[in-house]
């Protein structure tokens, strides 16, 4: 448990100390978000209308960027190797990194999602939903990438690789996210598929790392 | 227990399916223009549908071909990652475009059909959004597959994929039953519990495109792999070759 921590907060220190990589991924968030009402067009019906899946999507997106980061910096640097060596399970170590990359980018999207439903005009009554069902999918975002970025460790084109690979298996979180938003914004009640959501997260929390593990035992050798 | 490793030596596969391929190519020849003809001109037209019910012959068999096909590519995978059967890794790696064609197809019979009964080309339902990921799901395994500059290193990240992919074919396979209510498409009319709710005069020629499919779908399989095995022989000898053995080379097999 304490090999646990260590790896996760050296991750954390890792991604601080390289604090551009963190930033450029919530400043990607904001900017891709503002180019909508410019791209759209400034009518705030068709922007409130629009805003909880817009969020959604771009969240998704800004997601992707830093997940090919995740394992291929240490592959590159060798640290993979000694994390592979370690006592451990490897199981343990991906989930680690997980719960790392969650907390220097799903965080900072959470915080940074009801800042930007108010430049979408979105109504009030959605923002407490849309944080609860972000709490609950950013893990599944990292859980799910952690798979495709093991799965292209020493791939030649990395970076759009993983996105091509980890997009369509986010498709039902997207669905659910948006969802429960557009609900809780109708009046009506979001809480079956939040529960959904919460579902997948156990799931992914079970056989991501599982999956993601065996994915850089068989790349790696 | 069948011992599969009998079935993993390339030698006695290339015999096998040699003495297959004719039939299940023959099969497909004589099964699909009686499928078709059974199809085009042989069955009813609809009472309500009309004449594009016919769309049905090709759309719904493709369906069945492509969630199969993705189900055959995840075990396929499974069984190389297991055993490290070389085998099993070239027939996940040849059904893959396969699988790809078939959805395709499936997705643009269904936007043809689409059009006339239900008044637009697409609609975003269950049923549809789900076949589009299928679509994206072979596209990504073919992708990852070539990424790396070491073949054994793609086709294992690519297994490992096909198989996480695999827990989309039971949500594609029954979100027309879970999310009744958010689709066009009907339920399942052919393989029901009380029996196929589809008339026997459009059955038939159903199930006659169904297998005309199958067989098309083995002999295609099989040449792939052939000319896969053929292919890495040919590599080998050439660099046998160029490395300037002297040994004459055997060939132990008629190709």
């Amino acid at each position: 448990m304490n090999a646990f921590f260590v790896i996760v907060r050296r991750d954390v220190t890792l991604s601080l100390r390289r604090a551009s990589d963190t930033i450029s991924v919530v400043l990607f968030f904001v900017l891709a978000i503002v180019l909508f009402p410019l791209g759209i067009g400034p009518e705030l019906n068709v922007l409130s209308r629009i805003a909880a899946g817009t969020i959604w999507v771009v969240a998704l997106l800004a997601a992707m960027l830093s997940l090919d980061r995740l394992f291929q910096v240490d592959a590159d640097e060798g640290g993979l190797d000694l994390l592979l060596l370690a006592p451990l399970p490897l199981e343990a170590v991906v989930l680690a990194k997980c719960l790392a990359h969650w907390l220097v980018t799903g965080v900072p999207l959470i915080l940074s999602a009801p800042i930007l439903s108010v430049l979408l005009n979105m109504s009030l009554k959605g923002f407490p939903v849309m944080v609860l069902a972000m709490a609950l999918a950013t893990p599944i975002l990292s859980l799910i990438g952690a798979v495709g970025a093991a799965l292209t460790v020493g791939a030649r084109r990395g970076g759009v690789l993983v996105s091509l690979l980890v997009l369509p298996l986010l498709t039902p979180v997207l669905i659910l996210g948006a969802s429960a938003v557009d609900l809780a914004l109708a009046g009506l009640n979001a809480g079956p598929l939040l529960m959904l959501l919460g579902a997948m997260l156990l799931i992914a929390v079970v056989l991501c790392p599982w999956a993601a593990a065996a994915g850089l035992r068989l790349t790696i050798e | 227990m069948v011992n599969l490793h009998r079935f993993a030596n390339p030698n006695r596969f290339m015999r096998l399916s040699a003495r297959i391929l004719p039939w299940a190519s023959v099969a497909a020849l004589l099964l699909f223009p009686a499928g078709l003809y059974l199809a085009l001109i042989g069955s009813p037209p609809d009472y309500e549908q009309r004449e594009t019910v016919r769309i049905m012959y090709i759309h719904v068999p493709a369906a069945w071909m492509a969630l199969f096909s993705y189900s055959f590519m995840a075990a396929a995978s499974a069984v190389a990652l297991i055993w490290r059967h070389p085998l099993a890794d070239l027939a996940a790696k040849s059904i893959a475009p396969i699988g790809a064609c078939f959805t395709l197809i499936c997705l643009v019979t269904g936007s043809l059909w689409g059009q006339p009964t239900w008044g637009t080309w697409w609609v975003w339902d269950a049923r549809l959004t789900s076949v589009l990921i299928l679509v994206f799901l072979f596209l990504g395994y073919m992708v990852l597959y070539d990424a790396f500059d070491d073949p054994q290193k793609g086709a294992r990240a690519a297994g490992v994929l096909a198989m996480v992919g695999f827990v989309f074919v039971p949500i594609i396979k029954f979100s027309v039953d879970i999310l009744e209510l958010r689709t066009l498409h009907q339920g399942a009319s052919v393989l029901k519990m009380s029996g196929p709710s589809i008339h026997e005069t459009m059955l038939w020629p159903l199930l006659v495109m169904a297998l005309a499919y199958v067989a098309y779908t083995t002999a295609i399989l099989l040449v792939r792999m052939r000319s896969a095995i053929l292919s890495a022989r040919v590599r080998s000898l050439r660099i046998k070759r160029a490395q300037g053995e002297s040994k004459p080379i055997v060939v132990t097999y008629r190709a």
